[in-house]
């Protein structure tokens, strides 16, 4: 299969072979050539965003909701630098997103030309992998390439830089049947041996945690997990990155670990013998001071990663594989030892931890003002609008809030920026997540800083026909930084200020909405919030903005202070957790 | 801390270079000396990179490495199953007077003048790191004018070779899936 077709042409043909279905973008002049054929491409829709970084965490809302490659397209030097971020975020929560840019014709290359930018080198550092294209035969096999890349072993970033002349240059399209990439051989197929020392450690241990990362999301492995959890009766961690990966309902369910989990969680690794991790990294937010993290535990250490395993923490049994791979061999090996009779027995651990989880419940006070606890909001929004709904959080307070107040069911319907921490990532990743499950209500739950970050995205919501629901829990301030100059730094409240000036709402947010094409609606008391969820879960049409007033001295608990120990979590201000050592 | 010689065998591609040098930088990894060339395989360039890191960040190091599409291959050289050069070129003073205590010095070392000047000569030597830094203990008083090394190169000791297979095309099957899209009917708001 070859015809003569200009570069361009290929580059479109290659995304539509590649099984791309949407992509988010802007053109501009280097990518030009690109947008002529994609504008006859009935197989690709093309999505216009508002900004570049909307095109990129659109593109990870999108692999995130469906795990399909999510793809953005920007032209070069400034499209380009606006991808950084979302290309950065999804390096860091190992999103697979393909990201096609413009580069200026091959000849200028260097010149610092108009709208140069080397986004190859820019970007080196936070791509799984790049390439520089500047030849119009090489563009259909980069692409396929790059498809590969992003979509196997650790998923990740993939940048194709692709120059003008190449796009206008004619080629001949052949899509490859095969690819040479000699560095390139993930490991998924876990070893045997690592996994029958697996099964014996689980079998010794007497206070074993199941300590679930994304990658357990990432490999479709909840319901594999499911089975270990049940067939063990090991209780069960969640990290961030996770939530959704095992039933929040589920009487194994200790909750989230971290620096905001819960009590339950937070204990349950500290005093752990052994720690089961599943497709997580160990990472600071989690372990909290390295030295001091479950410090009496045994590491089996599962990851797709090799370079995962023991990056932060010595471990006993490294196992690199897929997470499904993984937890299936070890239902296996672990039926096996059934057979013979071998059983674990972790019922006074079972037991402690439930004391522990009944003991210190998540929870948060009513303000006694009578205005609005974001807590509560959150919390009325996940039962309301349900387990099968996507929740797309920003980062900050809510983001925790929506991590803790929202029960979760299943993998894939908690989305949000884990590991770089992306302010402004809710509104169009949420846009992404609506384009791939149209048929799911998806919920922006965003902050009033984060909104202000990325809301033009709303008008591509408008136009485009993707009706998100934004759930703007609107403070008034940067409330993540502003409690941490409440805790940390006398209550001296630094630039966290957002909105009031004369005591008007610098925007109204409702008038921004419906500027904007969206309904707005506004919300200020606790009596008014199911009525007002509920309005919103009746416009489908169009996206809908609800103004949540809410009080702003809330603080998120538990919390582990940065750099502290996990053993001094504070389920509330200055209050430490009990635990009776003789329950254990 | 200690020093490791690892052979990276890379693509040989633009840009390998500076995704190799750039990962040891931010990951907060010195190296000692770095040598790239060709190998007998065009396709496949060599670096050899001599690091000094305890152990277990070397292992962090290696995986990193391994990470990059672009590499094929790491090796770690243990000393005493290798063999490692390096190239000095060195300008030195050796006037009428000087040059034959010079020459001399390059005769002893089994190094060689490359280039002669009334006031100077110019040494190649190749050897190993000790080697060199003695030649250069001994040429230091006659006035060192110039001198320019090359980064260590190394390889096994032995008839195995690591480019062996290097290359075996394994060929990744590309999912050729072409879902149709369902049409979409753009909503015009309010």
């Amino acid at each position: 299969m070859s015809e003569q077709v200009t570069g361009a042409q290929s580059l479109i043909r290659a995304l539509e072979c590649a099984g791309a279905e949407n992509v988010f973008g802007i053109p501009g002049g280097a990518i030009l050539p690109a947008y002529d054929p994609l504008f006859d491409s009935v197989k690709l829709r093309h999505i216009l965003v508002r900004h570049e970084q909307g095109a990129g965490h659109a593109a990870q809302g999108y692999a995130a909701a469906t795990g399909k490659v999510g793809v953005c397209m920007a032209t070069s030097g400034p499209g380009a630098t606006n991808l950084v971020t979302p290309i950065a975020d999804a390096h860091m929560d190992s999103v697979p997103l393909v990201a096609v840019t413009g580069q200026v014709p091959s000849a200028a290359i260097g010149t610092d030309a108009f709208q140069e930018a080397d986004i190859r080198g820019i970007t080196m550092p936070i791509t799984k992998h790049n390439f520089l294209v500047t030849d119009a035969g090489d563009i259909a096999r980069t692409i396929a390439q790059a498809f590969y890349i992003a979509s196997t072993g650790r998923p990740g970033p993939v940048l194709v830089d692709v120059a003008k002349d190449a796009m206008q240059k004619q080629t001949t399209f052949e899509w490859p049947t095969e690819l040479s990439l000699p560095g390139y051989r993930p490991v998924t197929r876990p070893h045997a041996k690592q996994v029958r020392e697996a099964a014996r450690l689980m079998l010794e241990a007497r206070r074993p945690v199941l300590y679930v990362g994304g990658g357990v999301i990432r490999a479709r492995a909840a319901k594999e997990l499911r089975v270990l959890a049940e067939m063990t009766g090991i209780p069960v961690v969640t990290t961030l990155m996770a939530r959704g990966a095992f039933p929040d309902s589920h009487s194994q369910h200790l909750g989230m670990p971290g620096m905001h989990g819960t009590v339950s969680a937070v204990a349950g690794l500290q005093r752990s013998d052994l720690l089961i991790s599943l497709g997580a990294r160990f990472d600071d937010r989690v372990t909290g001071n390295l030295d001091s993290f479950a410090p009496g535990a045994k590491v089996i250490h599962a990851d797709i990663d090799p370079a995962e395993i023991g990056k932060n923490r010595p471990v006993d049994v490294p196992i690199v594989g897929d997470c499904r791979e993984v937890i299936a061999d070890l239902i296996v090996a672990l039926r096996a030892e059934a057979d013979l009779g071998h059983q674990g027995d972790y019922e006074g651990w079972v037991a402690f931890l439930a004391g522990v989880k009944q003991k210190y419940p998540l929870g948060y006070d009513q303000p006694e003002d009578g205005s609005l606890a974001p807590q509560y909001v959150i919390e009325r929004l996940g039962q309301i609008s349900g387990p099968d709904s996507i929740y797309v959080a920003g980062v900050g307070q809510h983001q925790m809030w929506a991590a803790q107040f929202i029960p979760y069911e299943n993998p894939n319907t908690w989305i949000n920026s884990g590991g770089l921490g992306t302010m402004g990532f809710s509104v169009p990743a949420a846009m992404g997540a609506k384009v791939g499950r149209p048929d799911t209500t998806v919920w922006s739950v965003d902050g009033d800083g984060c909104f202000q970050m990325t809301n033009q995205e709303l008008a591509t919501c408008a136009i485009e026909g993707i009706p998100i629901k934004v759930a703007v829990i609107n403070n008034e301030s940067l409330g993540m930084v502003r409690q941490w100059q409440t805790l940390f730094y006398n209550q001296r409240y630094s630039n966290t200020d957002l909105q009031r000036r004369e005591q008007v709402r610098i925007p109204d947010f409702v008038k921004l909405a419906e500027a904007y094409g969206c309904v707005g609606l506004a919300c200020e008391r606790p009596e008014d919030v199911d009525a007002t969820i509920n309005k919103a879960m009746d416009i489908n049409d169009v996206p809908v903005v609800v103004d949540f007033r809410v009080h702003r001295d809330a603080m998120v608990w538990p919390m582990v202070a940065a750099g502290t120990s996990n053993d001094d979590i504070k389920f509330a201000r200055d209050m430490a957790p009990a635990f009776e050592d003789d329950d254990l | 801390m200690s020093r490791h010689t690892i052979s990276v065998l890379v693509e040989n591609k633009p840009g390998v270079l500076a995704r190799i040098a750039g990962l040891f930088s931010r990951r907060g990894y010195n190296i000692d000396s770095l040598a790239v060339g060709p190998t007998e395989n065009p396709e496949v360039s060599r670096m050899t990179i001599v690091v000094n890191v305890a152990d277990s960040p070397l292992e962090q190091v290696t995986k990193q490495l391994n990470k990059l599409v672009e590499v094929i291959k790491i090796v770690e050289l243990d000393a005493p199953a290798s063999v490692t050069r390096e190239l000095l070129l060195v300008k030195v003073k050796a006037d009428a007077q000087s040059r034959g205590q010079v020459l001399e010095t390059v005769q002893l070392f089994r190094a060689k003048v490359v280039d002669v000047a009334t006031d100077a000569v110019t040494i190649e030597v190749t050897g190993g790191a000790e080697k060199l830094e003695a030649f250069l203990r001994v040429l230091g008083p006659f006035g060192v004018r110039e001198l320019v090394q090359s980064g260590m190169v190394a390889i096994g000791r032995g008839g195995r070779s690591i480019t062996d297979r290097t290359l075996r095309p394994v060929p990744v099957p590309v999912p050729a899936r072409v879902t149709p899209v369902p049409p979409v009917t753009p909503k015009i708001p309010l």
